[in-house]
């Protein structure tokens, strides 16, 4: 299983084919108290770059990307259920959707956990 | 993931220059004390401390301390002061007494809110708190406006602290002995170590508190004294919003600009009977008859159906999808854990309990016009005092 990193500050996890996607510590950070997530239904395609999810704070609202192009397998029913588990464990059970990846390859142009730390400091 | 697509109102967003904020005298205190800085009104400012729902929270079972330092003190000193100052304002300023306090609105010659405030009678003068945003504008409004005879002065150096919260009155009052005697919009001078206090029994919260004009050089001392009480927090902006939505109570430059009167603003409060009658202030033929025939839009608070915030931006719409409003204000209410909302209806539609769509982003909700605050207000209203 391998973990990967977007610059728009989510996170992907690999197992064979399914990537899950979710977002990092540092953004729930930032966007401070969760109150309502909006995930994306089994079954609905996905481009890489796409909005596929929604999460809004107090005060802010956001949209989430997909990393990785790929076929919707379940969004989490957890988080909009109980939004503020994004915030108490966002790379955890916090996580958005799972995919069926459409092109591994897509995978090489995304950061590893280290280089996602390091780059976070800087910001 | 895109941070900030709708951002906090007027926190960090597209309206804000970044470039040469000013910092508020207890910068390093926030600093220190983990606040988050963002620019507001021209300054670095904490939007939170330890998350905005805890801070929102701590006010409305506590005491909370918010700093509002960027807003404008301006006093104004002359003969007549009173008289002058009701050809801008709409309130019933000869009938304010002395230590009294009275919220109210600067005017523009067509009726438009150029900025709301609250104004005091202080003995021969008279002292005006405006918002942060707002004050430069508001400063040559004055000018311009009023009577060479009115002398105006911007305390520049005088910081503003707001305590708001039940249990702000004992905290205080520990601190500073008397202040628990003044009801909700009475003011004195007071002493503490030494150091002159003017305050009032006021706030935005909804909730009981105070508003404590101190000099910037002893602000530090007195927010380090009063924190150091277990029943006080430091509070941030973003719960000073949301705290302010559940009490609904609207915001300059989002729920109130030039293009609303006090009346589409359901303010009308603050229109002084005497007033109504005689007019005399600026924009009262347009007001007066907005008070006769009703204005065509209204200032209404709306429940929001579901989980999801509806936030500033967003359309309010009839039975039949025809555009009847907007939304000014919107988003979570911690106290209710629910999303609320404020904006401008047609008047027939402004009735408590009319069922109204909202769009966002292509988007529908159901809403209905709440008839009251969200929150009630608790304020310390004695028997038999004056307002």
């Amino acid at each position: 299983m391998s973990l990967y990193f977007t610059k728009e500050h989510e996170w992907v996890r690999v197992d064979g084919d399914v990537a899950t996607v979710g977002i990092s510590n540092h953004a729930q950070e930032a966007l401070g108290d969760i109150v309502f997530a909006e995930v994306p239904e089994a079954g609905r395609n996905l481009s890489k770059g796409d909005d596929a999810a929604v999460v809004e704070s107090v005060k802010a609202a956001s949209d989430v990307y997909s990393p990785v192009a790929g076929e919707v397998i379940e969004g989490n029913s957890a988080i909009a259920d109980d939004p503020s588990l994004i915030n108490r464990d966002p790379e955890g059970e916090g996580w958005f959707f799972k995919l069926k990846l459409a092109d591994t390859s897509e995978l090489a142009g995304l950061m590893d956990e280290a280089a996602y730390r390091d780059w976070v400091q800087t910001l | 993931m895109a941070f900030a697509r709708a951002g906090f109102e007027g926190i960090g967003g597209l309206d804000e220059n970044n470039d040469n904020l000013a910092k508020l005298p207890l910068d390093g205190w926030h600093r220190a004390r983990g606040g988050r800085m963002v620019p507001f009104a021209g300054y670095e400012m904490p939007v939170q401390y330890e998350g905005i729902m805890a801070e929102h929270l701590w006010t409305r079972d506590n005491a909370g301390l918010f700093d509002v330092s960027h807003m404008g003190q301006l006093l104004f000193h002359g003969i007549d002061v009173d008289k002058a100052l009701e050809t801008l304002l709409p309130g019933d300023m000869l009938a304010l007494k002395d230590g009294r306090l009275r919220y109210s609105m600067l005017l523009s010659p067509d009726g438009g809110i150029i900025d709301d405030l609250m104004a005091t009678r202080r003995g021969d003068h008279f002292y005006l708190v405006v918002n942060g945003a707002t004050k430069q504008g508001d400063i040559a409004e004055f000018q311009n406006r009023l009577p060479r005879t009115i002398a105006m002065d911007h305390m520049k150096e005088q910081a503003l602290l707001a305590l708001q919260g039940p249990k702000a009155a004992e905290a205080l009052d520990a601190l500073v002995p008397g202040v628990g005697e003044l009801s909700f919009m009475q003011a004195a001078l007071f002493h503490w170590d030494g150091k002159p206090l003017w305050i009032s029994r006021s706030g935005y919260t909804g909730e009981d508190g105070f508003e404590i004009s101190v000099a910037g050089r002893d602000v530090e001392a007195l927010a380090d004294a009063l924190t150091a009480d277990e029943r006080v927090k430091p509070i941030g902006l973003g719960a000073r919003d949301s705290l302010r939505l559940e009490a609904g109570l609207p915001l300059y430059g989002h729920d109130l600009d030039r293009s609303t009167t006090p009346v589409m603003a359901d303010l009308t409060f603050a229109i002084g009977k005497r007033r109504r009658v005689e007019g005399g202030f600026a924009g009262s033929l347009r007001i007066m008859a907005e008070l006769d025939n009703g204005p065509a839009q209204k200032r209404v608070r709306l429940l929001v159906d579901g989980r999801q915030p509806v936030r500033e931006g967003a359309l309010v719409l009839d039975g039949e999808g025809n555009e009847v409003g907007r939304i000014t204000s919107g988003g979570h209410s911690p106290s209710l854990g629910r999303p609320i909302a404020m904006g401008y209806v047609a008047t027939p539609l402004a009735e408590a309990g009319t069922a109204l769509t909202l769009e966002q982003r292509g988007k529908l909700f159901q809403a209905e016009v709440a008839p009251m605050p969200f929150v009630p207000h608790r304020y310390h209203r004695k028997q038999g005092a004056a307002a």
